[in-house]
């Protein structure tokens, strides 16, 4: 028997499938024609305080420019900085788009956190056999309806708070091609490594590098205000040597403000963040 | 993917799909020249596959709404969203003509997860408008079920 192939046949697809996906990367590129940035916060190590440091980071730039500012929560399995920016749902649904929620300072939040029970994990309603097979599609495509279907509006910046792991930028720099991004990291040793991958892999993906912020950098009493040793190692300061790009802020853990939507930056830090937002 | 009439050397055409709502979809495709048909049979794990890039095999009739993947597949709180009123007119489209829904379809619609109803009924009253139909009933939601892929709505 011999037939044509793939490529031997003229023509779309039968299944319409490519033409669908060109379709919804159109839907989002014309939703971020009025994002002016878009910064994703990286960090290849969890825990390191990156959703923390996108909260502040979100305070900081809404003095710049108020509520032109939005957060897109990619951390879609543990969402926390939608409750850190105090945004809340319901989200209202209407035919121009999902419109986000508001958070302190007018900043725009969309998130999983807004959708889910409390204390209830994000689970999907198809059958869970094998739900290890279509689990990355499923968050990938729901990546893209939180850029392609939020009414963002106007828009000095879109922060997004990536999931830990190196490969989350990758993804993001599928879909919004212009990106930059923000490496959190704390001062150890075991962060340096890990969030050194997340750097290589954003590099090697085109995303522009804009800086490295160190958190836990050090601990500040909340009587004198000294600030003391909290963790050993220096991975700020190595990292933006490795990567030849700046340590924008050192942020010691401050116990008080554990828990409180963050205004972290001293005024050298954030005049540097704020400029290397752009 | 492409479906070639080895007979005729054609490429088919899509013609039809059907999700039956057991986790299954088939899809019809004839070719254009001998009218021969065949049907691709989607186990569930294949329409899983498929459904979770946010497409329909054979294309699309209506947009997809605003997080149709994430409505459809997470499992959320009930009032996670707050719909426009379906039919309601979008900007710069004028008034839309009055869409009932008989006592049937409004309790039918009742079942549906709050998470995703408002999604639902917005995708019912688009199908309804398009065809000039005035109001909805099981009959026409089970039609537009069948035309549109609605799986497990």
């Amino acid at each position: 028997m011999t037939f044509r192939t793939y490529r031997d046949v003229v023509g779309a697809d039968g299944s319409g499938i490519a033409a669908q996906v060109a379709g919804q990367r159109a839907r989002v590129d014309r939703r971020l024609a009025t994002v002016r940035r878009i910064v994703a916060i990286l960090s290849g190590k969890g825990g390191v305080g990156k959703s923390f440091i996108t909260a502040a980071l979100a305070r900081l730039a809404a003095a710049r420019w108020p509520e032109r500012v939005g957060v897109l929560d990619a951390d879609l399995r543990s969402p926390t900085v939608a409750g850190m920016l105090g945004a809340s749902g319901p989200l209202r649904v209407n035919p121009s788009g999902v419109v986000p929620a508001l958070g302190v300072a007018g900043v725009r939040v969309v998130s999983t956190d807004l959708l889910l029970e409390d204390g209830r994990p994000l689970a999907w309603r198809e059958p869970s056999g094998d739900a290890f097979a279509w689990r990355g599609a499923l968050e990938a495509g729901v990546l893209r309806e939180f850029l392609g279907d939020v009414a963002w509006g106007e828009l000095e910046v879109l922060l997004v708070d990536l999931p830990p792991g190196a490969d989350g930028g990758v993804d993001l720099a599928n879909l919004a091609p212009d990106l930059a991004a923000l490496a959190v990291t704390i001062p150890s040793e075991e962060s340096r490594r890990s969030v050194a991958r997340a750097l290589r892999a954003a590099a090697d993906a085109g995303i522009r590098l804009l800086g490295v912020i160190e958190n836990m950098s050090g601990y500040r009493c909340g009587e004198c205000a000294r600030i003391g040793p909290l963790f050993t190692g220096g991975a700020g300061a190595a990292l933006a040597e490795q990567f030849g790009i700046p340590l924008l802020a050192r942020v010691p853990f401050e116990a008080e403000r554990a828990g409180e939507a963050p205004t972290v930056f001293d005024p050298t830090g954030a005049a540097c963040v704020l400029e290397a937002l752009g | 993917m492409k479906f070639l009439c080895l007979d005729c050397d054609e490429q088919m055409a899509f013609a039809e799909r059907r999700e039956p709502g057991d986790g299954t979809f088939a899809a019809a495709f004839r070719c254009p020249r001998c009218q021969r048909a065949v049907a691709l049979l989607a186990n569930p794990m294949e329409t899983q596959l498929v459904g979770s890039l946010g497409v329909k095999i054979g294309g699309r009739e209506l947009d997809a709404p605003p997080f149709e993947l994430a409505r459809s597949t997470i499992r959320g709180r009930d009032d996670a969203f707050v719909d426009e009123e379906a039919g309601a007119a979008g900007p710069g489209t004028g008034p839309r003509p009055v869409l009932m829904w008989s006592a049937e379809a409004r309790e039918r619609l009742l079942r549906v997860p709050g998470f995703v109803r408002g999604m639902v009924k917005r995708i019912y009253a688009d199908y309804a408008t398009q065809r000039g139909i005035g109001e909805i009933t099981p009959e026409v939601m089970d039609r537009a079920r069948t035309e549109l892929g609605l799986e497990g709505m």
